[in-house]
């Protein structure tokens, strides 16, 4: 059993995942389905590889299944459920991680790193600007410097006559 | 013998990586002509012997010579002939074969395509690649080595290939996949080449770049294939499951597409020059690390890893030494690197830049969310999940914002845009998309759902503002035939893979918002009414195939009433590992896929049974189709080659 799991799980870039199981609930609303294809898909099922309750056909995932239909017939709300649940099986049962200072990093991390990144650009175009002004006599005479920059006359002189090349086409 | 003559192949493939990586390298550094001459033989060597190695393994599958272990663990005798030779990449010996075979054929590509490169510089680009050869050879021939025998008792019958990966998936994804994940190591060569000669510059760019992209279109195809795969076989209809083994494919994937966008602006602009370099390194890196996540077991848990630790610790300790020999390269040389060209922050840089930002970001944030879970456990600080719903909350906003940036950037010049000019040359388009969106979203569903009008809306803002792009260039032709032969195949490419980026959009609004399905009870003779469809549900019989027996369900399909079609889910048991699977039954459509898994069997003969309902799910796949084709165009743009036949004209 070990071995398979290994060998699905070094196999590939696909996830291998056995196939659903399902069984056919009734709800008396709407809303109570649409909350149950929501939950079932949010919780993860605690003996799977990787699967929410509602793609595994585990026995506990069934189990999970039942429970959460019955804990959304009586009405119970969405906290309600997911405390239970993490209660009885831990954090690791909810694929969003709850907001707790362990998890600060998780969640404001890219945020900071998208601050962090505006912060760059504002910079690096401030300082081009700059730039600009300063040597704004020499760069409208040549509009890629850059290009030839490094070279020696001999490969100068050769990046001429090719980027002449380019213009004549 | 013949494994022996595999392992042998093997063993001189890795002789000639290691003095690849020696020689030319020293030859160039001492302006040693001959040295630098040795790197194109040797490259052709290091392939002519892998390729030995492969024909070795695939010559032990078709012969079923079960007394390699490897063969005797991922074949059988009843195994179809397609699936033997597609099993040498079926586990993890073989993966890693495939994966420095392909790495073999870049060397190749690199040293036959590029006469037109300085010699130093080509030296140095397959000196480098010959290193990650010779390093993954390494890997192989002492920790993984696909030859190994049972000896002297062996199996007379082999345990068979996993049933999931007995399907056309299997032939196609792993193999695209490589192509493009190790084609990222010649972007990464040229990196490295170019810091060590000291000579980054726009010419470098150049070199780089139709590599880089066609690197970059077998990813995006790879990726694809990946998530129709999955669609299909896995029988519950996801296509995207932000699995760290998916996850793995698709920080690389992130990378690369900011790098193809940075390497345009280096090489029309000789800016951002240091950037590109680093994207470059990190997209190789992640493919490493994408390798060492899904070859060391860390994922199915961090104790894994330290149970069978030879592995994980040779890949770990190769991550270290590219990661940090890499970085501690560029942290010596990128430094030097000036560039004078300038820019202003309303500029098609600033936006270029600006697209790189919110690239590495979701990189970066696709890497917290797949190893905070590691991280904490090795920690002891808890076991927690982190799944779709912390994914889509931080990717789709970014992604969005990106196409908002992909709108902009369309119409604006190099250097400096006046945003007075943008907001002329946008507004229209912007309100059309807006509208467009609005309509169409309503039109479909009779409701105004807020991702699909988002979604759609963003979608149409690609197409309007490219269409306002190509009116500008158009309007300074004298006839319309006239600007659409002028435009080169490198902006027609970017067009394509852009308009692939709506096609996306679409799809993934689409297909998750109104996905509907039914799961049902059903018996011989029993149906139900679903969207405009009837379904009939027939009974089950026994169909016996090759090397499984499979109950076969039929089930009869009435659109609005008249006959369309009879559709044969399967539930299979395949024999020789006493495996079950769902073999689903779909009907394609370019709008909707109708499909239909077959559960377990309930009491009283009946069945159950998933019906769905997957609105324009194909242009998913459409979507990164076109992004590959975009991709492969604009690597074959005439300036690549006019390069290479200048310089020969110039021989």
């Amino acid at each position: 059993m070990i071995r398979s799991i290994l060998i699905l799980c070094v196999l590939s870039l696909v996830v291998f995942k056995s196939h659903a199981g399902f069984e056919t609930y009734e709800f008396t609303s709407v809303e109570g389905e649409r909350r149950y294809a929501q939950l079932s898909r949010e919780l993860r099922c605690p003996t799977c590889q990787n699967q929410n309750i509602s793609d595994s056909d585990a026995p506990l995932a069934a189990d999970l299944r039942r429970e959460l239909h019955r804990m959304i017939e009586s009405n119970q709300s969405d906290d309600q459920i997911l405390d239970f649940m993490i209660t009885r099986y831990g954090d690791f049962v909810h694929y969003r991680p709850r907001m707790a200072p362990e998890t600060y990093f998780l969640w404001y991390g890219p945020i900071a790193l998208m601050l962090i990144g505006l912060g760059v650009l504002l910079v690096v175009a401030k300082k081009r600007k700059r730039k600009q002004s300063a040597t704004s006599g020499h760069s409208s005479v040549n509009a890629q410097p850059s290009l030839s920059e490094g070279l020696t006359e001999d490969e100068r002189k050769r990046l001429q006559s090719l980027l002449q090349q380019d213009d004549q086409k | 013998m013949i494994p022996e003559l595999g392992t042998f192949s093997t063993i001189l493939a890795l002789c000639l990586a290691l003095i690849l990586s020696v020689v030319p390298m020293v030859g160039a550094y001492t302006g040693n002509k001959l040295w630098v001459d040795y790197a194109r033989p040797l490259s052709k060597g290091v392939f002519f012997f892998l390729s030995i190695a492969m024909v070795c393994l695939g010559y032990a599958f078709l012969t079923n010579d079960f007394s390699v272990v490897y063969v005797a663990n991922g074949s059988n005798t009843a195994l179809p002939w397609f699936f033997k030779i597609s099993a040498i990449w079926g586990g993890h010996e073989g993966s890693l074969l495939l994966w420095v075979w392909i790495q073999a054929v870049w060397t190749l590509a690199v040293a036959v395509k590029s006469r037109n490169l300085p010699l130093d510089i080509i030296g140095r680009v397959l000196s480098v690649m010959g290193m990650i050869t010779a390093a993954f050879l390494l890997f192989i021939l002492f920790t993984s080595s696909p030859f190994d025998r049972f000896l002297p008792g062996y199996p007379m019958e082999g345990a068979d290939l996993n049933p999931l990966l007995q399907d056309f998936g299997l032939i196609v994804h792993p193999p695209t996949l490589y192509m493009g994940y190790v084609g990222l190591s010649v972007a990464f060569s040229f990196a490295i080449a170019a810091l060590l000669s000291g000579r980054l510059d726009a010419a470098w760019a150049r070199w780089s770049r139709p590599w880089t992209n066609v690197a970059w279109a077998f990813l995006t195809l790879g990726i694809g294939l990946g998530s129709w795969w999955a669609y299909y076989e896995l029988g519950w209809g996801g296509w995207w499951f932000w699995d760290p083994v998916e996850n793995a494919s698709l920080m690389p994937w992130l990378v690369a597409t900011a790098l193809i966008h940075s390497l345009a602006v280096t090489e029309k602009r000789g800016v951002f020059k240091s950037w590109t370099v680093l994207l470059a390194i990190s997209a190789f890196c992640l493919s490493l690390l994408g390798t060492f996540l899904v070859r060391s077991g860390v994922l199915t848990s961090v104790h894994a890893f330290a149970t069978d630790p030879e592995r994980g610790l040779f890949i770990l300790g190769m991550l270290i030494f590219v990661i940090g020999g890499s970085l501690l390269l560029y942290a010596i040389r990128a430094g030097s690197v000036k560039s004078e060209s300038t820019f202003s922050l309303s500029s098609r840089e600033s936006l270029l830049l600006v697209n790189n930002i919110l690239l590495t970001v979701s990189c970066a944030m696709v890497l917290i969310g797949t190893l905070y879970p590691l991280v904490m456990d090795a920690l002891n600080l808890g076991k927690i999940s982190v799944g779709p719903p912390y994914f889509n909350a931080l990717f789709v906003p970014i992604m969005s914002l990106m196409i908002v940036f992909m709108g902009i950037a369309a119409v604006s010049r190099w250097k400096h845009t006046e945003p007075s000019y943008l907001v002329k040359q946008l507004w229209l388009p912007a309100v059309i998309a807006i509208l467009a969106g609005v309509i169409t979203s309503y039109a479909y569903s009779g409701v105004l759902e807020f991702w699909v009008t988002l979604g759609l809306t963003l979608a149409y803002w690609i197409v309007f503002s490219w269409i306002r792009d190509y009116f500008n260039r158009a309007r300074n032709r004298d006839s319309l035939w006239g600007a659409v032969t002028k435009q080169s195949r490198s902006y027609y490419g970017m067009l394509l893979a852009h308009l692939g980026v709506a096609v996306l959009v679409v799809g993934v609004a689409m297909v998750s918002i109104f996905v509907e399905h039914r799961d049902a009870r059903m018996q011989a003779g029993d149906q139900l009414e679903f969207r405009d469809y009837t379904f009939i549900f027939d009974g089950v019989r026994k169909v016996q195939g090759p090397n499984y027996t499979s109950d076969m369900g039929r089930i009869r399909v009435l659109y609005k009433g008249e006959p369309y079609r009879i559709m044969y889910p399967e539930k299979r048991m395949y024999t020789a590992r006493g495996m079950s699977m769902t073999e689903v039954a779909l009907d394609p459509g370019l709008f909707r896929d109708l499909y239909i898994a077959m559960g377990e069997e309930l009491d009283g003969g009946a069945w159950a049974i998933r019906l769905q309902y997957k609105p324009f799910v194909r242009w998913l796949w459409l979507g990164a189709l076109l992004m590959t084709a975009g991709g492969i165009l604009s690597a074959s743009d005439k300036r690549y080659r006019r390069q290479n036949n200048r310089a020969a004209a110039a021989a």
